[in-house]
């Protein structure tokens, strides 16, 4: 009995050791986002707080839980204080899996990928519960958006995952890494690279396809009745799912934790580093097409998705499938 | 085994009284957020018995997309609170249908479980050694090779469902403007802007 116990302290040690960095690497992401969206328009954004206005986030967390909590009273109270709990739970438990490094992982299963997969598809229930519960417009119409949404880009990104893993011939997550040693799926599959940027914008929710919550329209959709800690906890899950989308992209086509060349000088950089140097580099493109890019309409966004996103990587997992069937370079596996 | 047994069940406990409340609940929504629950748990129970590429689908293809359908359209339906008991009242009338709906499925499991334990050999009479490969390998060298006629049938009967429900819901109707995004796109201002200098007091005709 006394075994279990201190098993299960190690494991809420580890466990803490990997949800407290990523909790502040959430805090430190948002400054950076507002602050790329500022200078891409020639504004300063947040300097004030902190040195650079790094505490920014800080402040406004602290701000969020002073604020008071207000539940409608027209809504389902259980479902209301629930939605904002499964995202942000759904955003951090996807955590488990990722490796930093060859063994810097909580847990190393075999079917790292779908894990993945099934919990980023999950997220739309926080979201679409969130909605449903508000009892209000503008909330429910921002999540059934959101779920039509999400659902289908899930399609196309379930697609471009069997691309990859055509070429690895694993679902675990360390070996799609190492089979990117000598090439880097990017290069191979660049424009399924393209697609899965985009389709991780709008399984995000980021602009532009951030017509959950366009605000000129549904005010700010199915968060229009949170306030205070609940709303705090929507956008800290929002935020720790754009970093895990970026993560996902950095294993599956930007080679993980492996560093840009293996020469002498280059790969004396610790792999976390490299791997987190990568997160940042897609984030930052993130938060430069949120500066730049106009709001998508929502039809044209069903149609990007359905009709151009959709074929276009079938056609590519044909060709992939062809093209390493005919140089017989199918991943063969260990039996 | 003592962690394992108290896990199994949890997960047991969680599954049964969540499909409990599906059908006992009020509420609609509440019903499909239960049966969301049902599903989660059991996803985790094949997990635990080893079967971890099939919890990973139940998890991705019934809570990811299934049960998110189900859910937009019990939203939609507006049948949020259900004002007449199941059991009393004049509305009782699907009562024998469900009773030999769920009927017609017991006797169904029974042949199933009764065949499985007939049949001792049908472990046993797999080609594969199924001891030192991962769950989704077994599963991938049986899938395309013995069963892939069964394989590609079920994949035609999806598409065959499919088929079958757009063309139930599709009607073309008369009159419904549609946008081109190609001519959207591909406009530039010197063809949708023109500049013209007004007369003092006459007017513009526009659109000739």
């Amino acid at each position: 009995m006394f075994e279990y116990v201190i098993i299960l302290g190690q494991e809420i040690y580890k466990i803490l050791f990997l949800l407290i960095p990523i909790l502040v690497s959430v805090a430190m992401i948002v400054w950076l986002d507002r602050r790329v969206w500022g200078l891409v328009q020639k504004r300063k954004g947040p300097n004030v707080v902190g040195p650079f206005g790094l505490l920014q986030t800080l402040a406004d967390a602290l701000k969020y839980i002073f604020k008071e909590i207000i539940i409608p009273s027209s809504a389902n109270k259980a479902v209301f204080i629930l939605a904002p709990i499964v995202t942000m739970t759904l955003a951090l438990v996807a955590w488990a899996v990722i490796p930093m490094s060859e063994d810097f992982v909580l847990s190393d299963i075999n079917v790292g990928v779908l894990y993945l997969f099934a919990v980023s598809s999950l997220g739309v229930y926080g979201i679409i519960m969130g909605g449903w519960a508000s009892n209000s417009k503008y909330p429910f119409l921002g999540a059934i958006r959101s779920a039509a949404q999400m659902v289908s880009y899930e399609v196309s990104i379930g697609i471009i995952i069997i691309n990859v893993l055509l070429c690895v011939g694993s679902l675990n997550l360390k070996d799609i890494v190492l089979a990117q040693s000598e090439l880097w799926y990017v290069i191979p599959l660049f424009p399924m690279f393209v697609i899965f940027f985009i389709s991780a914008l709008a399984e995000t929710n980021r602009p532009p396809f951030d017509l959950p919550e366009a605000e000129a329209e549904l005010v700010a959709g199915y968060q229009t009745e949170y306030s205070g800690m609940m709303y705090a906890m929507f956008w800290l899950g929002e935020y720790a799912n754009i970093l895990l989308m970026c993560a996902i992209g950095s294993i599956l086509f930007l080679g993980g934790w492996l560093p840009i060349i293996d020469i002498y000088p280059v790969n004396l950089i610790p792999a976390p580093i490299w791997m987190t140097f990568k997160i940042l580099f897609l984030f930052f493109l993130f938060a430069l097409i949120k500066a730049i890019v106009p709001r998508y309409r929502y039809d044209q966004l069903m149609r990007l998705g359905w009709k151009i996103f959709l074929p276009f990587s079938l056609i590519y997992l044909v060709l992939t499938a062809s093209f390493l069937f005919y140089f017989d370079k199918l991943p063969k596996g260990n039996f | 085994m003592l962690a394992h047994s108290i896990f199994f069940y949890f997960f047991s406990v969680i599954a049964i009284f969540s499909s409990l409340m599906v059908i006992t609940s009020r509420n609609t929504v509440n019903s499909v957020f239960f049966l969301i629950l049902d599903f989660i748990s059991v996803g985790c129970l094949f997990i635990m018995v080893g079967a971890e590429f099939l919890g990973m689908i139940i998890l991705i293809v019934y809570v990811g997309a299934v049960a998110v359908l189900f859910l937009f359209v019990v939203m939609m339906l507006n049948v949020a609170e259900q004002k007449q008991s199941w059991f009393i009242g004049k509305k009782a009338t699907h009562i024998p249908i469900g009773l030999i709906v769920s009927i017609l499925i017991l006797l169904e499991l029974l042949v199933v479980v009764g065949g499985w334990k007939y049949k001792d050999d049908l472990m046993s009479s797999s080609t594969l050694n199924l001891s030192n490969i991962s769950n989704t390998h077994q599963l991938g060298l049986v899938m395309y090779t013995d069963y892939i006629l069964y394989f590609q049938l079920a994949g035609v009967i999806l598409l065959l469902s499919m088929i079958g429900a757009i063309l139930l819901t599709f009607r073309q109707r008369k009159g419904v403007k549609k946008q081109s995004y190609f001519n959207q796109i591909s406009r530039n201002p010197s063809s949708s802007i023109e500049l013209i200098e007004v007369e003092n007091n006459k007017g513009v005709k526009i659109d000739d």
